[in-house]
């Protein structure tokens, strides 16, 4: 257990010593969440909403994609994108692989199905509570979106949370398609990886704590503002 | 109904608050992040007197034990700085790194394994093939020594030893250059581990499989570097060291450019040339050596070609 106070004091000391090193991929792997997130919550509110609230042909066939794809193993897509990105892949021209932008394009797969299917989930239950109040009312449709958008909004703030923890503990996908390049693309998964395979346990452990800070900062404030939506 | 405009306003703003957060965001980290490079690691070059070469990237595939004894954090920056390249190192064990010269995802290898790189050499899919340095392998196991290793005759007797006694060999079982060394060893002694309970594959890198055999209590196969990098943190001996056939060697080569068109020849042949020039050879001598006591790699390199 004298590891664990050992790597207490080391992140003490790179929070002191302010470790470029480390701060670099702090932040690194804080912008590839942000990123990530932005570009599923773009895709994922949109396809949520109109799966969860309008019916068409094959949409049973599509919530039990997105369903399922909540648990898309992040090896087996991080393999598949890495497929596609390889410079002799179909995509090699972009130049992506190996890059920060090829963790976001593996993250993306991997937060957007939690952020349709929850938010499809909520925007159904929503729905059904609110048929009768907006049969009574003949609301217009940006009223009738305005409202049911009001109505998911926590449930969407809780797929935001599940997302950005899906993204930021994630490390299969990251190491496939980001190569764990030192400055480039080694996120705190990652790093905590390499050193663990150094034999550098407490380095290691003292990246676990920050990584756990980051964690739980960004998830307090998101439950904060949860909390602030119910309240208001 | 105040309360509900006065809660309508203050979620509005929240969501404003929260969609500004999230495209400031993205704006901000738009200019760095997808071109793969970043300002802070730009600006080294700007200072660099050098020009920038024309492809800048060079993707180093190599061992992982290069990278978990730190020689190549010690050696990419001296290099870096030197030429204006800016190298990938993908530390991915010597299977998975000829693997990607073969398919030209790689400008230049830098691997453990002769018997494996010789059939890429013999067909062109790499050229430029150097002797870059060695270092050795050794058996470690109990401190005790339950298979009586330590008595043996030869390596052969050895490996013998440690499959009849039944005291467990964790093998590393990812077809690294560590791994296909151990395959060799039990060929040449004529005992096939495949399938016996005493055989356990990990399928991970160096310093885990050596935590899993300081756990079985049982025997391994690994690299010096890292087994020192490790020792303070296990209960494991090391029970033969000095054979030759224990030598574990390194060369480093370029992905063939006339095979793979894509491959940033100019950078791979400058890490090359880099690699065997006696100034870095030096340090290749000297590193580890404030650490550990003694050297992780000896240089091999002769001028010019082997």
């Amino acid at each position: 257990m004298d590891l664990v106070w050992s790597g207490l004091r080391e992140a003490v000391r790179i929070l002191l010593a302010r470790d470029p090193e480390i701060f670099a991929i702090f932040g690194l792997s804080l912008r590839i969440a942000v990123w990530a997130l932005g570009i599923s919550l773009l895709i994922g509110l949109p396809l949520g909403v109109l799966l969860g609230v309008v019916h068409f042909r094959g949409r049973g066939v599509l919530l039990s994609i997105f369903n399922a794809g909540m648990g898309l193993p992040p090896t087996v897509v991080g393999l598949w994108v890495a497929l596609f990105l390889w410079r002799n892949g179909p995509l090699g021209a972009l130049r992506l692989i190996y890059t920060p932008a090829a963790i976001v394009i593996a993250e993306v797969i991997l937060t957007t199905p939690i952020l349709v299917a929850l938010v499809a989930a909520a925007a159904a239950g929503a729905k059904e509570r609110l048929h009768e109040f907006f049969l009574s009312l003949g609301t217009t449709p940006p009223t009738y979106l305005y409202l049911l958008l009001r109505e998911i909004r926590m449930p969407l703030l809780a797929a935001v949370i599940a997302g950005f923890g899906r993204v930021i503990s994630e490390v299969g996908a990251a190491m496939i398609v980001g190569g764990n390049i030192r400055g480039e693309t080694r996120t705190l998964t990652t790093a905590i990886v390499l050193e663990v395979s150094k034999g550098a346990f407490d380095r290691a452990l003292a990246i676990s704590f920050l990584l756990l800070a980051l964690s739980f900062a960004v998830t307090a404030f998101l439950t904060y503002l949860q909390h602030r939506v119910r309240e208001g | 109904m105040f309360r509900t405009i006065a809660g309508k306003r203050r979620w509005a703003v929240a969501a404003l608050v929260f969609w500004f957060a999230v495209f400031g965001a993205l704006a901000g980290c738009g200019k760095s992040a997808p071109a793969g490079t970043s300002p802070e690691t730009k600006a080294p070059s700007a200072e660099t007197p050098q020009p920038a070469p024309a492809v800048r990237d060079v993707v180093l595939a190599t061992t992982t034990s290069t990278q978990d004894t730190g020689l190549l954090d010690y050696l990419v920056p001296i290099f870096e700085k030197q030429t204006g390249y800016k190298v990938k190192v993908v530390a991915v064990g010597t299977g998975q790194a000829l693997e990607m010269g073969k398919r030209g995802e790689a400008d230049v290898l830098l691997t453990h394994a002769p018997a494996s790189e010789k059939p890429l050499v013999d067909d062109g899919t790499v050229t430029n093939y150097r002797l870059v340095m060695h270092n050795d392998f050794v058996l470690v196991g109990p401190p005790n020594d339950p298979a009586k290793v330590k008595e043996a005759q030869d390596l052969k007797a050895a490996m013998k030893a440690i499959a009849a006694s039944g005291a467990g060999f964790v093998s590393r079982g990812d077809d690294s250059g560590t791994h296909k060394k151990e395959l060799v060893l039990w060929k040449a002694a004529g005992v096939d581990p495949k399938g016996q309970a005493w055989y356990r594959e990990s399928g991970t890198g160096m310093g885990q499989t050596l935590l899993i055999a300081n756990e079985k209590r049982a025997y391994t196969l690994t690299d010096r570097g890292t087994y020192l990098a490790y020792k303070n943190k296990l209960d494991l001996a090391i029970v033969r060291e000095g054979d030759k056939d224990l030598l574990n060697i390194y060369h480093v080569m370029q992905v063939n450019p006339e095979k793979y068109p894509k491959v940033n020849a100019e950078g791979a042949k400058a890490f090359v040339e880099f690699l065997v020039s006696p100034e870095t050879q030096k340090l290749i001598g000297e590193f580890g050596v404030d650490k550990y006591g003694q050297p992780l790699f000896f240089p091999d390199a002769k001028e010019g070609k082997e």
